[in-house]
């Protein structure tokens, strides 16, 4: 009975934003408390399945909840399925979720029209891009979110944001249509699409198949390292973050992290240790992709001035990061990764909702929102009058960019530096090493890796510094800016989210490193999504 | 045929990078149309080209050589509408950014010459 239900639980944080968002659409656009509060309600409904599901899939034998759509078996039907990595991250996106749907509940969901069911959609295909254990579905839940990207990123549209869209819109579109020549090789190479029964296939193909399926995975590749800013596929990042409103980019910087966990997923299950010759298959190309997009990254957060930019070069560094460590190969290197994934997405979405609350400070008027309420004839101007304002605003803005920093660049005593230090930890101690005299013989590339790593946390400081010192101490005449309570609150949840998982250190990193073996053990998976049982008939209990 | 089909993916793809690169949207969106076609006619083919044979594998005993591969043409299918849609969206942003910039350019500004 309870794995029953723990397989419909499966299907409810893609029904749930789905019904939601088609609801949202139905509500008047004046009624905004009701829309934020249907709104609201789910993304609190998804922390609960999230929360659930971590629960269910957190047993000593890797439970998997399987959902078997219409009930057909795995290799023939859609598949979702939820582990413990899947549940992580589903639980991120709620938690990203809820904290920028309280951030724009005061301001900027009243900006513009159609933000609500467009974020419910948005996180429908996150969800499903999570939880879908099949190619082509994937690509489905891909165009899903892209869609309701498109439409936020446009969200109180002026003409930067307009600019910023054609791009982003155009690479996406590009984008998609390498992910379908990537699924179309992997078809006629394998002559499946589902991603367990993938891991079986490739085990007996033939030379000339084999080298199809590794072309296919490959180029299926580019599209997920587009939408992870992987160097050379990232310059549509900075401009886009950066123009996009800022409940908005918050989730943009989760949907670089989908890109990297299919890369995570479908890397580590399809060229496993079982994969015969293609295993490890792109594992030095992932990794040399991850070392550029770091060295790119630093330096792009060098060189930019707004800050902006400067969130959105952070968000790539972080890609980077986590890039290099799955492109190296270690098992424990992945435990400690998620583990910088979860503490890099929680700042890097905290400053970016920061940035336009820094901006009040230096202008007070807001001339980006007033253009947008003007072109869209919003009548009653919120802003001034909604909400109260906070006292004390202005060391509010200082402590939670210096948080946000601290976190970004890894000093203690922030999640950041338990991210890194995991990292550097894990790359120091490769297992093969047994001598007790240390590092010596640790290949060059792991070198380097580590001192980009570094480096790019101290580029993080200069940048960082420069502009806190600029903004916060030498600004010539700063106003103390209005903040909504919302406001506030959203920033600084996510930055308690990031303290608390530093003071609960050790079962984070225990759930993450669990997760991380059972992502190394990929038979697990695959035999349970093969052997999931479809429900039998109902006719055998009629008389 | 595979030569002829090879060749007509060939050549719309090769026209659709062609456009994608030129400077004015209605140029980008017909490069994506062009790509989009070259695409999907590639996921067509990627259960094998047959002529004149059922999708439908109906029965139990068989010949599957008689049939031809039903997946291809349902993602060919799926692909086709998602493609059509996100490209129509495309087209309206592109109208928008012509009615805020007053310039057809991708780059919602003129190139200074």
């Amino acid at each position: 009975m309870s794995a029953h239900w723990a397989s419909q639980l499966v299907l409810l944080p893609i029904l749930l934003p789905l019904l939601c968002g088609s609801l949202l659409i139905l509500v008047d656009e004046r009624r905004h408390r009701l829309k934020i509060a249907i709104n609201l309600g789910s993304a609190l409904g998804l922390l609960l399945i999230a929360a659930l599901l971590m629960r269910t899939t957190d047993t000593v034998d890797g439970h998997i909840a399987i959902h078997l759509a219409a009930n057909w078996p795995a290799p023939f039907g859609i598949a979702l399925v939820a582990d413990r990595l899947s549940a992580v991250m589903l639980l991120l996106t709620s938690l990203l979720a809820l904290a920028s749907l309280i951030f724009s509940s005061s301001l900027w969901s009243r900006v513009g029209v159609h933000f609500h069911p467009l974020f419910q959609f948005l996180l429908m295909g996150i969800n499903g891009a999570f939880l879908t254990g099949d190619i082509f579905n994937l690509f489905v839940f891909f165009e899903v979110m892209l869609a309701a990207s498109y439409g936020l990123l446009l969200y109180s549209y002026n003409t930067p944001r307009i600019r910023a869209g054609m791009q982003y819109i155009a690479i996406n579109l590009v984008c998609s249509f390498f992910f379908l020549i990537g699924v179309a090789l992997i078809y006629s190479a394998a002559g499946t699409l589902n991603m367990a029964d993938l891991a079986v296939q490739i085990r007996g193909l033939e030379a000339a198949d084999r080298q199809l399926l590794e072309i296919g995975t490959a180029i299926l590749a580019i599209a997920f390292l587009t939408k992870s800013a992987a160097w050379p596929f990232c310059f549509w990042l900075p401009t886009t973050y950066a123009t996009a409103s800022p409940p908005v980019a918050a989730m943009l910087v989760l949907m670089t992290k989908v890109g990297v966990y299919v890369l995570l997923r479908l890397w580590l299950l399809v060229f496993s240790a079982d994969a015969a010759e293609s295993s490890g298959f792109g594992g030095n190309a992932m990794l040399w992709c991850g070392l550029a997009t770091l060295t790119f990254g630093s330096i792009g957060l060098l060189a930019s001035q707004e800050l902006g930019r400067m969130a959105a070069y952070s968000a790539i560094i972080s890609s980077g990061t986590l890039l290099a460590a799955i492109g190296y190969g270690q098992p424990s290197l992945v435990g400690a990764a998620l583990f910088y994934l979860i503490s890099s997405t929680l700042a890097v979405a905290a400053l970016l909702l920061l940035v336009e609350l820094i901006e009040r400070v230096r202008n007070p008027g807001a001339a980006m929102l007033a253009l947008t309420m003007e072109a869209f004839a919003v009548e009653d101007a919120p802003g001034e009058s909604a909400g109260v304002a906070i006292p004390a605003a202005m060391a509010f803005l200082g402590l939670s960019f210096v948080a946000c920093a601290l976190i970004i660049t890894g000093l203690p005593p922030l999640s950041g530096f338990v991210a890194k230090f995991g990292l550097l930890h894990a790359l120091l101690n490769t297992p093969q090493e047994t001598v007790a005299d240390g590092f010596a013989d640790l290949s060059p590339l792991a070198w380097g890796l580590l001192a980009l790593v570094i480096i790019s946390g101290l580029v993080g400081i200069i940048a960082l510094m420069r502009f806190g010192v600029r903004t916060f101490w030498a600004a010539g005449s700063t106003t103390v800016p209005r903040l909504q309570i919302s406001e506030a609150a959203a920033v600084s949840s996510l930055l308690l989210l990031c303290v608390l998982i530093t003071v609960q250190a050790a079962p984070v990193r225990a759930y993450l490193e669990r997760t991380s073996e059972a992502l190394h053990r990929p038979h697990l998976y695959v035999d349970r999504v093969l052997s999931a049982p479809a429900t039998p008939h109902q006719e055998e209990h009629h008389p | 045929m595979e030569t002829v089909i090879a060749m007509a993916i060939g050549v719309l793809f090769g026209s659709g990078v062609w456009l994608i690169l030129r400077p004015r949207s209605f140029q980008v969106i017909m490069g994506l149309m062009l790509l989009s076609y070259a695409v999907n006619l590639f996921l067509f083919i990627s259960g094998g080209l047959a002529v004149d044979k059922a999708p439908i594998v109906d029965g139990a005993d068989i010949d599957p050589s008689l049939y031809t591969d039903p997946l291809p043409q349902a993602l060919v299918l799926t692909a086709i509408v998602i493609g059509f849609a996100t490209t129509a969206l495309y087209l309206v942003v592109a109208i928008g950014s012509r009615g805020l910039t007053g310039t057809d350019h991708v780059d919602g500004k003129e190139p200074k010459s």
